[in-house]
């Protein structure tokens, strides 16, 4: 009796579908996806709309951090870039939200490329402090290059459109946001096991040996820097188009350290765990709303602890799966998942 | 002329506080290699604990100040012992990770305590501006400068002189070697971060008194990255000049680019000058240039 998964060639091990198993539960979870706005109310649409914005952008950070180990403070930049990108585009020049799509995440790459120069010349904590600075610059320009980004006052996005079909409810929005995500996910599975991959992997691992055996670092360092800049740029562009709204303040310092708490809380260099750590990042905001709500209307007054609840809460969150659980909620979903796989005879 | 002669007093005055909280950043950094970037958390605690301290048990101040750098201490002390030391040898994105997370989380508590209302500190120096002939200094400038001088000649005294200074420098230089003289390398690490948190509390004190307390003053503390990039992260002096240098250009830039910008240049214009430093020399002034091996 076979006892376990053994892979014979690499071309399994690569495999992204590794069996039959994992082939019918996601067919069974792409279904759920399928049916899942027919059975939820507007408020889980919205929240389902802002985790899908959240796991692309995670994803976009783990290339990144997880994969290429560029650490990155200011992804919340280029978020902001890709979403001002598109909203300029579809505001001035009429462009259609489609086409304004490609666009806001080429210009967020381009912007992300150019952050990323200084990787070439310092890593680690340097290029840490680098992309922070960016941040702020970014802000900064956000709020006064008015002419522009109309500042504080902010711009109005109309909503997306096909022919007569329009795109502005949380339910029809709903089908963008998961055409996106599902084109996202893939297409980063499948660069995570590609050359580029691999050479993202070995520059993570040690940057110095892996130029040494032939990689091109200035290449691919500054690859990882715009495609994540893209995932975030398009992310971005996804997110106010769907608010309907842009200003600077969607933009902060915080937003960029939310996205770090995804990937770590999810676990670094995996796919999956961008995706958990998405989920994970963005319900807990929601889930203290809900429960603010509810002590508001038990014990009104009470309800302000829950402001500064949510920074606590991923503050908390960082500290404790960095010191207990370093891999994240994949590592803990692999365990659960090995120890069934094999159950009851996991020895 | 004269403005731009009160401008770079100013900034030297402010620089000195930078440079006080930029030592906190670097008696950390020189010892553990951590970057600690809750230092502004810290230094929003302690100006907090000293108000609470002066308004709500009516202390005097020394009794007050005394207070908060005892409390500073004890918080270095338990926050490495507890958060930082489960991490030597993870990798550097782990350590600074948990240095943010730990500055959400004494934000938002400081937030539950003190709420996010904005308050004045009460006056604890003589309010009489200094008029030294060609410009004039702010009380609170010149005393917060007077403190930051006093706070870094003390620090600078007990590395140069006292035991634990040198077994302090003895671990930055090298940890084997210092562990195998019989230096507790971990102690050593406990006590940056008791000397780091004080560095920054007196630093809070000092800028609570200039600009008045808000959960929100922390942001200086990500601001005064610049001045240990400047100075070179493991570089004591460089930590003092590149304050000056700082506070100085901070408020030139505040002086000749605001009016063509349109206001705000001073908040980010420390931000250029560390992307600028970082082109350049990234090891800044006076840091030691890491040569790596394969």
């Amino acid at each position: 009796m076979r006892c376990g998964d053994f892979k014979e060639n690499y071309r399994k091990d690569e495999q992204i579908f590794q069996s039959i198993f994992v082939k019918f539960w996601l067919t069974l979870f792409f279904i759920f996806l399928l049916i899942f706005p027919f059975i939820a109310n507007h408020y889980i649409l919205y929240v389902a709309n802002m985790v899908g914005f959240a796991i692309i952008g995670a994803i976009g950070l783990n290339l990144l951090t997880g994969f290429t180990g560029q650490i990155s403070l200011g992804h919340a930049a280029f978020i902001g870039v890709g979403a001002y990108a598109s909203a300029i585009l579809i505001t001035r020049l009429g462009f259609p939200f489609w086409l304004s799509l490609p666009f806001a995440g080429l210009i967020s790459a381009f912007a992300g490329v150019i952050i990323g120069i200084p990787s070439l010349r310092v890593k680690g904590l340097y290029l840490c402090i680098a992309t922070l600075a960016a941040q702020f610059i970014f802000e900064f320009i956000f709020v006064h290059w008015e002419s522009m980004t109309k500042g504080i006052t902010g711009i109005h996005i109309p909503p997306p459109r096909i022919g007569s079909l329009e795109f502005s409810t949380e339910k029809e929005f709903y089908w963008i946001t998961l055409f996106f995500v599902v084109l996202g996910v893939g297409y980063a599975r499948n660069l995570v096991r590609s050359k580029m991959g691999r050479a993202f992997v070995a520059i993570r691992d040690r940057d110095l040996a892996a130029e040494i055996i032939g990689i091109n670092l200035f290449r691919y360092k500054l690859s990882a820097f715009a495609i994540s800049s893209f995932y975030a740029g398009i992310a971005g562009a996804l997110w106010v188009t769907f608010l309907k709204v842009i200003t600077p303040d969607h933009f902060p310092f915080i937003l960029s350290i939310q996205y770090l708490a995804m990937i770590i809380v999810g676990g670094l260099g995996s796919i999956l765990g961008s995706i958990f750590g998405a989920i994970f990042m963005t319900l807990i905001p929601e889930l203290l709303n809900y429960l603010s709500e509810m002590v508001k209307l038990y014990a009104p007054g009470k309800e302000e602890i829950f402001i500064p609840m949510k920074e606590v809460i991923f503050g908390l969150s960082i500290v404790l799966f960095l010191i207990f659980e370093p891999l994240g909620l994949a590592e803990i979903w692999n365990r659960i998942k090995n120890f069934f796989r094999l159950w009851p005879f996991s020895y | 002329m004269d403005i731009l002669l009160q401008i770079i007093v100013t900034g030297l005055a402010a620089g000195g506080v930078y440079g006080l909280i930029a030592l906190g950043f670097v008696l950390i950094y020189k010892a553990t290699s951590v970057l600690n970037l809750a230092m502004g958390e810290f230094m929003t605690l302690g100006a907090f604990v000293c108000f609470t301290a002066l308004t709500q048990l009516n202390a005097p101040f020394y009794l007050a100040f005394a207070l908060t750098l005892f409390l500073a201490f004890f918080l270095g002390f338990v926050i490495e012992r507890l958060i930082l030391r489960p991490l030597i040898g993870e990798p550097i994105i782990s350590v600074i990770m948990i240095t943010i997370g730990l500055g959400l989380i004494l934000k938002g508590i400081m937030y539950m305590i003190w709420t996010p209302s904005f308050r004045t500190f009460p006056k604890i120096f003589p309010p009489k501006p200094l008029d030294i002939g060609f410009a004039v200094v702010p009380s609170g400038l010149l005393w917060g400068f007077i403190f930051a001088i006093t706070a870094m000649i003390i620090f600078l005294i007990i590395f140069k002189f006292s035991r634990t200074g040198v077994a302090m420098r003895a671990t930055a230089n090298d940890q084997q070697a210092a562990l195998s003289m019989g230096i507790s390398v971990k102690g050593v690490f406990a006590l940056s971060w008791s000397f780091g948190a004080i560095a920054s509390v007196i630093g809070g004190i000092v800028i609570g008194n200039i600009i008045g307390i808000s959960v929100y003053m922390g942001d200086v503390g990500l601001k005064v990255l610049s001045v240990i990039i400047l100075g070179g992260l493991d570089s004591i002096g460089g930590a003092i000049l590149g304050g000056f240098i700082i506070g100085i250009l901070e408020n030139l830039t505040g002086l000749y680019l605001d009016p063509i910008i349109g206001g705000g240049t001073k908040e980010v214009a420390s931000f250029f000058i560390l992307v600028i430093i970082l082109m350049i020399r990234p090891y800044g002034l006076f840091g030691k240039e890491i040569i790596e091996r394969v």
